[in-house]
């Protein structure tokens, strides 16, 4: 099928359906991990941790997977500033911090706490401010 | 295995603290031990145990005493008895159900699993004798097998206690056996559920009334949650004619040795305490086991040293927790315990022998080795001797790790060596 080239050099579409389901797994992934943390730190009942720090680990691995998607994006993507570096960049910095939070979600017992929680907290406002920017076509979607 | 042994060396550095883990003993062992602030970086520091063989290198012993390997290609020896015909039952096997609950425990129970043995656990007791007295062991036969992790032995009466993980059994013994005659008899079942920590050491009474067991915490520090620890870190008295038992001491982590003192008749242990507080932090220590006592575990260390892991907090069972008698330095991980005999020669003739299989929590290695803590009226009464060194060769190699210690009254200390999956014997010299 041929492409329609418009006047206008921007060109939006959404990604494609893969990196959705892993891009948006992940926000759910991390609610469910900071969900979790809050039942711990309310309830001390040692299961709901280590439900945090699976959910944790299985959006690691969402994300880990959408963040090669954003950077195959970002090498692909003319002009590279603006929307793909900062998706790029935003999505990193989750991972990272996410990554930090199964650390801390390593250490045994209260220890993962309050750490574990506030973590928890700030990487799930991240992942959707992130998706938000990547997944809602009218700010654009990914160029 | 070279395989394996590649990835044995694995040194996760602290983000947090670089600093040096000199193993100043003086500071950390005897009874009153220096304790920091605890700390725990991003990682907890470690460096496991990289295998190595002994080749035709032994154990260092000291200036008058000899060491011979009395046993060979064992399967995961741990804990020994001499019987009073002068012959060794050696107990070997390897328990534990832990499920993996955590990532953590995932990649943890890998890298720990490079500084042990791969021999699989024989389930068994081995029998040596050394019928002519030349100080090598020429029988070496099965006792009794299909056993369930054995590991704490006691005799008296013509019996002959097993722990193994799950209950104490006995057998029927006659003098010169070398054979079990029949499947064991149950006495007790002992708690088994996960068995994270799942030595069951033991030691009899004087009399041979009672047996008490050692029963370890099924967690580092509670994170299989609280319902795990019921019967859990304690010591059960256990009467060996009905199978009555009671806790007869609680708040003990994993007391792994359990040992009568021969003049006081006092009970006492060597416990493994708590892990991820810092590379001198907790000691692991010697203790006299008081009945009824409690000695602080999960709720605090040595004395009333909170452990903010915990929660909820116990602040009632922290006021009434009970100091030990004597560190032996953390991490050492002291899996064995026995007091000397005058036949050991004066300079070791009242003391404690000490098994310490060495640490894994810490980027500079301690324990790998077997101490003697000297004794006076009943109690420690000095700094603890090296008696058995060289396990980790001068390359940080590690050729063996000491668990069970027993004194031979006729003048021996028997180590058992389960990374080796040998038998030493230290003799002093005629």
């Amino acid at each position: 099928m041929s492409s329609v080239t418009t006047a206008s050099a921007v060109y939006s579409r959404p990604p494609g359906v893969l990196h959705t389901i892993l891009l948006a797994g992940s926000v759910s992934l991390f609610l469910g991990a900071l969900l979790s943390d809050i039942a711990y730190f309310n309830t001390h009942q040692i299961q709901w941790s280590n439900f945090a720090s699976w959910l944790n680990a299985g959006a690691l691995l969402f994300a880990g997977l959408a963040l090669v998607f954003a950077l195959v994006n970002l090498v692909r993507a003319k002009p590279k500033a603006g929307r793909p570096l900062n998706y790029f960049v935003l999505l990193f910095v989750t991972w990272a911090i996410g990554l930090v939070n199964a650390f801390q979600h390593a250490k045994d017992a209260w220890a993962v706490m309050p750490t574990g929680l506030m973590l928890s907290a700030v990487v799930f406002i991240l992942i959707c401010i992130t998706a938000v920017l990547a997944l809602n076509p009218r700010s654009g979607g990914l160029k | 295995m070279n395989r394996s042994s590649a990835l044995a060396l694995i040194t996760v550095s602290l983000l947090a603290s670089a600093c040096s883990n000199e193993a100043n003993t003086n500071l950390v062992s005897g009874p009153d031990p220096k304790l920091p602030a605890p700390e725990r970086g991003l990682f907890p520091s470690m460096k496991i145990a990289e295998p190595s063989a002994w080749g035709d290198q032994k154990p260092t012993v000291p200036a008058g005493f000899s060491i011979t390997a009395i046993a060979t290609d064992l399967k995961i020896p741990r804990q020994m008895l001499v019987l009073p015909n002068g012959d060794i039952l050696v107990a070997e096997g390897r328990g534990g159900s832990a499920a993996k609950l955590k990532p953590k425990d995932v990649i943890a129970g890998y890298i720990k699993a490079q500084g042990n043995t791969k021999v699989k656990g024989g389930n068994r007791l081995t029998l040596l004798r050394d019928a002519d007295g030349d100080g090598k062991y020429e029988l070496n036969t099965v006792f009794a097998e299909n056993l369930n992790a054995p590991y704490g032995l006691a005799f008296a009466n013509n019996k002959l206690y097993v722990a193994n993980q799950d209950a104490v059994v006995s057998f029927d013994y006659q003098a010169g056996q070398t054979k079990a005659a029949g499947a064991p008899v149950t006495i007790t079942r002992l708690p088994a559920e996960i068995n994270h920590h799942w030595t069951k050491a033991m030691t009899i009474s004087p009399d041979g009334r009672y047996v008490y067991v050692g029963i370890g915490s099924n967690s580092n520090i509670t994170e299989r949650g609280m319902e795990a620890e019921v019967d859990r870190a304690m010591v059960w008295q256990i009467d060996v004619t009905t199978g009555a038992y009671k806790p007869y001491a609680t708040g003990l982590r994993n007391p792994t040795a359990l040992a009568m003192h021969p003049e006081t008749g006092q009970l006492w242990s060597v416990v493994n305490e708590r892990d991820e507080l810092g590379p001198d932090l907790v000691p692991d220590y010697l203790t006299s086991v008081k009945e009824g006592g409690f000695y602080g575990w999960p709720y605090s260390y040595w004395g009333q040293n909170v452990d903010a892991r915990v929660m909820p907090q116990k602040p009632e069972k922290v006021a009434a927790a009970i100091k030990p008698d004597y560190s032996l330095g953390s991490h050492v991980a002291a899996l064995g315990l026995d007091f000397s005999k005058p036949a050991m020669g004066a300079q070791f003739a009242n003391g404690a022998f000490v098994g310490e299989h060495g640490s894994w929590n810490r980027d500079n290695p301690v324990g790998y080795k077997v101490i003697f803590v000297p004794f006076a009226n009943g109690r420690p009464s000095g700094p603890a001797i090296d008696f058995a060194t060289g396990f980790r060769d001068a390359n940080g190699k590690t050729r063996g790790r000491p668990v069970g210690v027993t004194v031979d009254p006729r003048g021996a200390l028997i180590i058992a060596d389960d990374l080796a999956n040998t038998v030493w014997r230290v003799v002093p010299s005629r």
